[in-house]
């Protein structure tokens, strides 16, 4: 180290004080916690590099482009810099067995210090030949690094979950990080396909400011990024209160950002932040691009929230009936049967959820 | 005769492993190995066509929108859908879009640090790295102040002693070429590129959503719906963001990507004849210019045999073949046939050594990726194919002439494309020319919605019922590293047989039935390698095709093997 906090290195990099509480307020709005700029910035500021690695087992490199996206340019890209990210396939410039002793150095001398970032589900089929890097197994890599990790970011769904290699059939054993490393310390699931950046920015902030780990969800997601419906949250929301939906593609009310939940929209059983943060910079999302929501940050999505385009009641696990069809047909007291309608939806998504856990805690 | 293993090998998307045998100072025979498979084939089989874009696409989140594409190609033209004109824009763009990103990041992020040597950086001096940027184009951010801050910024990191993603790296190797500042040079536009690809890729987000994996795509058409008259859709307030952003892309890649991949080619231009590989090109084409059933291609399709320039054949996809004779997987006709896509099966076998391991047995199979050869023959695909097919029938003709720049600025030979450093060029003249086109499309759209054209899908075939009960379709599409296929099987409405040939399987594909070596095995060949234990020279060679392995592994299973779909619920 040569001394340089972050505050300093802002500086010698031409990033104002004013640019810097700019991005700390960002990240406050993120995580939930207004009022927190100042906290966040002394925290930031006096912080030294925390050692990252990431790993990519069966992944796409969605995460870790999605992560290039990080917005509120160079700020974000700067505190990307005051982390040391010892590994990353993707990025770094070894290769080979100079790239496979950086890993092997970095875990050794910092055991229960360096946080571990995992992108990609972990196969177990085939004795691990389903992924192997430098010749060694997925699974046998996860288990060492993410075991002497001081915290575990699964990074997307398919670390989180297990994702698309894990959906039916699962060709190739794929599990999720939890489950191919049983008892991992502090834990923590950024699913989404893929995780979006900011979100994944917030939570490195939420720990180098709070010294701890967010409060987590059921499927151990922070509340900051998951706690509440795209559907709570949707511009769209005053048009499903009123029963307006797009019923075919380009039509007048596609056209003019009617509801898509006749379309397939998966936003009412589904928990992230797309809403308020959006994507690249708040530039759009899904929703506001006229495409139905497919549930992309809930365990095992590709098949639970499969036909896309089928009406969510219709999907497996929410059998709830055709009543958006008679909150169509009705003109008299739409807003209120909407309002019951969605009450059921989520009823019925804790349900499902309640069932799910019964069924995990029998394993 | 020293046995290299470069594994993982970074700086690419996925999982790659390199073997070679090196002896007297170069590679004398090399072996191209994927090491990951997800099966993604197999989880497409009995589910809904109009679904298969989004499991597609989950094939490769760098090249985000590729599979989407060529899934929505296939599945259209087996169920009989055309897409109407705005789609047809609304796709170009965001195939334009990706290309032209996807170049820029692979050049800085992915490929740069095999040419530049960013330690010796530190040793520039500012002021003659300005007068070399300025001498090279007239972007604004070339002044002393700027390199100098720049030159702070590298040592005050590389000072601190924690190198991060740079640590451990090949430093001072002997094969770097560039003078410190040219390398100064390239490390502010590493980092400037940073920017730019985020900024840049706004587009798909407009356009889609989100970038990576983009959320509008529908067989039929597209989702973004299109209205001057709505603040919900695409309308003059978007246009003009458009326009805005291609304008400044179009400014990063004329004055800085372009000009930077000359100069420092022209440190290398002994990699001009190195790294040549196969000699067989192939492209299908893309960007449909109008909307009938065989549309010109704005980038054109052919085939090259022999590098010979002089005669561009036509591509009959009908000639696609994968053979596993080196790959992990069994064949019911026997470890030799080679089988169309639409009579493709892959049972996944895996008979390599048990992890951990430190030797593939070569000699057997030792690969995840198939060998896709055309009319039996291995072609490499990507930019250099579609800009020397671009080339040799002189058509766009703006390809023609940067090429043409290109060869006289290096003052070398047409003969210098087929190599590394053709690669790299033929890369960034591609991106010239298709952030050129952006502009067109753009305009098209606007000038359909002055004509109150407001139609985004083909409505009358999203029911299912419509469909035939049984229809097979192909989807082709010009990825940013090559020629792409989706082959697909529907009956009553599910998918019974689903198969991709990808850019990097024909690229990175292990050897075939006759023995006949892939694309990278073969540029490998000759290869020069200062130090075996510093592989420098490899890593170019294979990275100038820009390797995408998670794209290249696929499989089906046998279309008469019986699935049964599991739901977990």
């Amino acid at each position: 180290m040569n001394g340089l906090n972050l505050r300093e290195e802002l500086e010698q990099r031409g990033i104002s004080r004013r640019d810097f509480l700019g991005f700390c307020a960002s990240m406050a709005t993120i995580m939930g916690l207004p009022g927190a700029t100042s906290a966040i910035a002394a925290a930031v500021e006096n912080e030294t590099r925390p050692i990252l690695v990431w790993l990519e087992f069966q992944d796409c490199a969605g995460n870790t482009e999605s992560f290039l996206r990080a917005s509120h340019p160079t700020v974000a890209d700067l505190v990307l810099d005051t982390i040391s990210l010892n590994y990353h396939e993707t990025l770094m410039a070894a290769a080979g067995s100079q790239a496979v002793s950086a890993l092997d150095e970095t875990v050794k001398n910092n055991k229960g210090k360096y946080i571990a970032l995992v992108e990609g589900s972990v196969p177990t089929g085939a004795d691990g030949a389903y992924c192997t890097i430098g010749g060694r197994s997925a699974l046998d890599i996860v288990r060492e690094v993410c075991g002497g990790a001081a915290a575990t970011i699964a990074v997307g769904t398919c670390a989180a979950f297990g994702g698309i290699p894990a959906a039916a059939p699962n060709p190739t054993g794929a599990l999720s990080v939890a489950d191919a490393a049983p008892g991992l310390q502090n834990l923590i699931n950024m699913s989404a396909c893929p995780a979006n950046a900011e979100n994944i920015t917030a939570l490195i902030v939420y720990y180098l400011t709070l010294k701890r780990w967010p409060p987590l969800d059921q499927y151990r997601r922070p509340l900051f990024a998951y706690g509440a419906s795209i559907h709570d949250g949707c511009e769209r929301r005053a048009h499903f209160d009123t029963g307006q939906y797009v019923e075919a593609w380009g039509d007048e009310g596609h056209r003019h950002g009617y509801c898509l939940y006749k379309m397939g929209c998966k936003g009412p059983a589904t928990s992230q932040n797309c809403p308020t943060v959006k994507w690249n910079e708040g530039t759009n999302w899904p929703i506001g691009c006229g495409h139905p929501c497919i549930g992309c940050a809930e365990p095992n999505f590709w098949d639970t929230m499969t036909p896309f385009y089928g009406r969510l009641p219709n999907v497996a696990g929410f059998d709830v009936g055709g009543w958006v069809d008679t909150v169509g047909l009705s003109l008299t007291g739409l807003a209120a049967a909407g309002v019951v309608a969605h009450g059921v939806i989520q009823a019925v998504r804790h349900r499902h959820e309640t069932d799910k856990d019964q069924a995990e805690s029998k394993k | 005769m020293t046995h290299v293993v470069v594994d993982p090998v970074t700086r690419i998307e996925g999982h790659l492993r390199i073997e070679a045998e090196v002896d007297g100072g170069a590679v004398k025979e090399a072996w191209s190995s994927s090491t990951m498979f997800r099966g993604i084939e197999l989880i497409l089989r009995g589910r809904d066509p109009r679904d298969a874009w989004a499991f597609a696409q989950r094939i490769c989140g760098v090249c985000t929108t590729v599979h989407a594409i060529a899934s929505i190609r296939a599945v259209e033209k087996a169920i009989g859908a055309t897409p109407p004109p705005n789609a047809r824009l609304l796709r170009n763009l965001i195939m334009a879009a990706q290309n032209v990103q996807d170049h820029v990041i692979h050049f800085y992020h992915l490929h740069a640090l095999d040419w530049v040597d960013i330690v010796n950086a530190m040793s520039a001096d500012p002021a003659k790295t300005a007068s070399l940027a300025q001498s090279l184009s007239d972007w604004p951010l070339s002044s002393v102040t700027y390199f100098s801050g720049m030159q702070d910024r590298l040592k005050a990191f590389v000072q601190r002693g924690q190198l991060g993603i740079f640590a451990n790296a090949y430093w001072g190797h002997p094969a770097y070429k560039l003078p410190p500042e040219a390398n100064l040079m390239a490390f502010a536009h590493y980092l400037e590129a940073l920017d730019w690809q985020r900024r840049f890729i706004k587009i798909h987000a407009i356009l889609g959503g989100k970038n990576p994996h983009l959320q509008s795509f529908l067989v039929g058409g597209m989702a973004t719906p299109v209205d001057p008259d709505s603040q919900s859709a695409l309308n003059m307030e978007t246009i003009a963001a458009l326009q805005k952003l291609v304008v400044d892309g179009r400014d990063f890649v004329s004055r800085v990507y372009l000009p930077d991949v000359l100069a420092i080619a022209s440190f290398y231009k002994d990699w001009a004849s190195i790294g040549a590989g196969v000699g067989n090109y192939m492209s299908y084409g893309d960007y449909p210019m109008d909307d009938s059933e065989h549309p010109e291609l704005f980038i054109p399709s052919g085939i090259i045999h022999g590098r010979d320039l002089t005669k561009i054949g036509t591509v009959d996809p009908a000639k696609v073949t994968e053979q596993i004779t080196h790959s992990w997987y069994t064949y019911t006709e026997g470890n030799d046939a080679a089988l169309n896509p639409f009579k493709g099966e892959t049972n996944p076998n895996y008979t390599g050594p048990k992890p951990p391991y430190q030797l593939l047995d070569v000699a057997q199979k030792y690969s995840w990726l198939k060998s896709p050869r055309y009319d039996g023959a291995p072609m490499e695909v990507g930019p250099l194919a579609r800009m020397l097919i671009a080339y040799g029938s002189g058509r766009p003709t703006r390809a023609k002439q940067l090429v043409d720049t290109a060869l006289s600025t290096l003052k070398v030979g047409p003969e210098a494309l087929f190599s590394t450093l053709g690669r790299v060029a033929a890369r960034a003249i591609e991106a010239q020319v298709l952030v050129e086109s952006m502009d067109m499309w753009v305009q098209g759209l606007a000038d359909n919605m002055g004509r109150r054209d407001y139609r985004i899908q083909d409505n009358a075939k999203w029911d299912p019922s419509t469909w035939p009960a049984d229809c097979f379709g192909y989807g082709l599409h010009e990825a940013p590293r090559g020629s792409l296929g989706h082959w697909v099987h529907i009956n009553k409405g599910a998918i019974v047989n689903y198969q991709c040939v990808v850019p990097s399987t024909w690229n990175a594909g292990p050897r075939d039935a006759e023995g006949q070596p892939g694309p990278y095995e073969a540029s490998l060949t000759g290869t020069p390698v200062a130090k075996p234990d510093q592989p420098l020279e490899i890593l170019r060679t294979v990275h100038s095709f820009d390797p995408c392995m998670a794209c290249g592994v696929h499989v089906v299973d046998a279309m008469k093997r019986e699935l049964a779909r599991v739901r977990v619920m």
